[in-house]
């Protein structure tokens, strides 16, 4: 059993400061002067950021100050607003994903999503999980469909909870359960970047628990992005943090230091609880 | 302290009578219509009850070996025998008057049930046989209460003569009366006790069967590319109001534009399901692509979202996830459409499929006739015995809607994922 499921959830809060430091410093995706627009409203304004490879970055920051709109850049899911327009450049391991021969749809299999409301298909939880490699041609047998299916659920930590009842219906599970299906299903597709949107705010402080430590033992595999409005959780799980405020990313750096010797005033006033 | 007790007079006394009063309008709305209802079914039931019966009579007839040939039954004619056997019966009948009456108590088709039976049986060929055959729909109409017995003899569709053979035949226990088969299995007749809504019933089916082939694969296509894919501007906002607009246009106008079209342009055959169902699905056209819209705009974007985060194509996202989704809504949609282009008369009279057919249609290019025009047609008739079937034949077309609006839930409740 996993040991953050005490009812207490002490251990849960405790800082797992062994992760601190990053395996790896090569960076994979990089945000140069990115501007993106509603109509006539801009939302992010001349954003700046480098990801490293396996770390876990949190974008934090009141609500409404673009860190959703920055996190849908990354995979373009913003190509289906039809008013949205993003301008300045993304990459992704060096390749600029607006480029003209990119395929939405590698990048999106390279660049996971999970989103804020646990959002499973009305299907069995195999069929969730098994979607992702099946449309894009991941397995050759169904066996070898088998395997990625219970790969990744194990990856999700959901494997043992639901190994008996693959059949059943996904949206059946309890919240934080559909969650881990969620990521389950995201990781299924093998991509190198996981982008999360506040993933814990629907569920109770047991289950944030337990995926806020899945998203630390993912980060071995994987690079993640967090939207979070916890600061706690924010403290908690990234390596590196970006503070934003009204359109503009006030604040890029260590977790650690964004926290204890924040530069900019804003960025202090927030984590204060002055202004959000 | 606070009083939360009732107070006499002021606001919170006025607001109580207020909501009361409301109930009270609400509660006669709902009687009043309930009432319609029930006065609407009731009359209907009781008049059209009655048609599901039907009066026989019994005459024992001998089948003259010599006369009739085993293998050419069908266009044998069994009329003179008939007509010989019932003189037989009364031999004090002599002026024509007379046998005229005698011969007006059986159906005009009585030779038909006769030929029928034999046809079936062949071994009554040379015999004598106790043959049930249909009263005319005079003797019918009389035997069911409907003729005034102290009216003059001039007023009335039946004479004293008559009335005293029907009561020797039934003390003789000649004469029944039996459930009417022929109302359900038959086509149309010109005799109201041969006439049945069998031809109609399946004229109808057709025309829904054509109708849903046709109006179902468009109309989800179509709601699917308006709410799926086309950008939302000028233009797509042009087409959402006049599909709206389309949905309101009178039926006998998609008559005529069937009638122009799929008649005189392409020359498809007059008076066939084929085209009938063509009509009807210009028809439901609307309905439906209002209601297969209206079921994907319910399926929740979260379930998008996640298809496309996953990398899946617009395409893949609508028809793996959104539209199974949304189908048993479509579903549901089609059918009211479909429950509502059955009772349609108008388009179809602009087509012909109002001529007279006996024959029960067997494909959809074969000349037919449809449940409501079928109702159109009785109950122009001036014999008394359809006007019974009238009623009767609306009885078997609501009966045809509730068929269809209890598929409708049986469907819905299928599809319906349980999760
Ligand atoms: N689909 C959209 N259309 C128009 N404006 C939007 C849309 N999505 C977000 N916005 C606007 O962009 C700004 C940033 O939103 P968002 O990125 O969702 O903020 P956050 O996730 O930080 O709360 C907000 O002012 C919001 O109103
Ligand atoms: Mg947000």
């Amino acid at each position: 059993m996993n040991k953050y499921t005490n009812p207490n959830g002490e251990l849960a809060l405790k800082k797992r400061s062994i992760n601190k430091q990053p395996m790896d410093n090569h960076s994979i995706l990089s945000a140069k002067n990115v501007d993106v627009f509603y109509g006539e409203k801009q939302a992010l304004f001349d954003v700046n950021l480098e990801l490293t490879a396996n770390s876990v970055t949190s974008l934090i920051g009141p609500s409404g100050c673009g860190k959703s709109t920055l996190l849908r850049c990354f995979n373009r899911m913003n190509d289906v607003i039809s008013t949205c327009k993003v301008m300045g450049s993304i990459k992704l391991d060096g390749q600029d994903i607006h480029d003209k021969k990119v395929d939405v749809v590698s990048l999106r299999q390279k660049v996971g999503m999970v989103f804020q409301k646990p959002n499973p298909f009305p299907k069995s939880i195999f069929e969730n999980v098994a979607y992702g490699p099946k449309i894009h041609g991941l397995a050759k047998s169904s066996r070898e469909l088998e395997e990625i299916v219970e790969k990744s659920l194990r990856r999700a930590g959901l494997w043992e909870e639901v190994k008996d009842r693959l059949e059943q219906p996904g949206t059946g599970l309890s919240g934080g359960q559909q969650q881990r299906l969620c990521i389950a299903r995201a990781i299924a597709v093998s991509p190198e970047v996981i982008l999360m949107d506040e993933p814990c705010s629907a569920l109770d402080p047991i289950a944030t628990a337990i995926v806020e430590e899945l998203i630390d033992e993912l980060r071995e595999k994987y690079t993640i992005v967090i939207v979070t409005h916890s600061m706690q959780q924010a403290a908690r799980v990234s390596q590196q943090t970006a503070f934003f405020h009204l359109g503009y990313m006030v604040e890029f750096g260590e977790t650690d230091a964004i926290f204890t010797t924040p530069k900019d005033e804003r960025t202090q006033n927030y984590i204060t609880g002055r202004i959000g | 302290m606070t009083n939360i007790f009732k107070v006499r007079g002021g606001n919170n006394l006025k607001r109580h009578k207020v909501e009361k009063r409301f109930r009270v309008y609400g509660m006669i709305a709902i009687a009043t219509s309930l009432a319609f209802l029930v006065i609407m079914v009731g009359s209907i039931t009781l008049r059209g009850a009655p048609a599901f019966k039907q009066s026989f009579i019994k005459i024992e007839m001998h089948i003259p070996a010599e006369k009739f040939n085993k293998n050419a039954l069908q266009n044998s004619r069994f009329v003179s025998y008939l007509k010989e056997t019932l003189r037989a019966m009364y031999p004090d009948v002599k002026t024509r008057k007379d046998k005229k009456q005698l011969f007006r108590l059986v159906s005009s088709n009585a030779e038909y049930t006769i030929r029928d039976a034999v046809i079936a049986n062949p071994e009554l060929i040379g015999k004598t046989h106790n043959f049930w055959v249909r009263t005319s729909s005079d003797i019918d109409m009389y035997l069911k209460g409907y003729v005034d017995e102290n009216l003059p003899q001039s007023e009335r569709r039946i004479s004293d003569q008559q009335v005293k053979w029907i009561a020797d035949l039934k003390k003789a226990n000649r004469i029944e009366v039996r459930f009417n088969t022929q109302f359900l299995t038959g086509g149309d007749s010109r005799e109201p006790e041969q006439a049945g809504v069998f031809g109609a019933v399946i004229g109808s089916a057709l025309s829904l069967f054509v109708c849903f082939i046709i109006a179902f694969p468009i109309g989800v296509l179509a709601a699917v590319y308006l709410e799926e894919f086309a950008t939302k501007n000028k233009i797509s906002r042009i087409f959402e109001v006049n599909i709206n607009n389309l949905a309101a246009v009178p039926s006998i106008v998609f008559g005529l534009l069937g009638l122009a079209i799929f008649l005189n342009f392409f020359g498809l055959p007059r008076s066939t399901p084929l085209v009938g169902g063509l009509v009807l699905a210009l028809m439901t056209l609307p309905t439906i692509i209002i209601a297969s819209r209206a079921s994907l705009r319910a399926v929740p974007p979260s379930i998008r979202e996640a298809a496309i985060g996953l990398g899946a194509s617009k395409v893949q996202t609508t028809f793996h996830h959104v539209v199974p989704l949304a189908m048993p809504g479509m579903l549901t949609g089609t059918i009211l459409g479909m429950a509502q282009a059955l009772g349609e008369t108008a388009p179809l009279l602009m087509i012909g499929m109002v001529a007279f057919i006996v024959d029960v249609p067997t494909s959809i290019t074969d000349a037919a006739t449809a449940l409501p025009v079928q109702i159109f047609l009785w109950a122009d008739s001036p014999e008394r015995g359809f006007m019974e079937k009238t009623s009767a034949a609306i009885i078997v077309l609501l009966m045809f809607l509730v068929l269809m609006n209890l598929a409708a839930i049986i469907l819905r409740r299928r599809l319906e994922r349980r999760w």
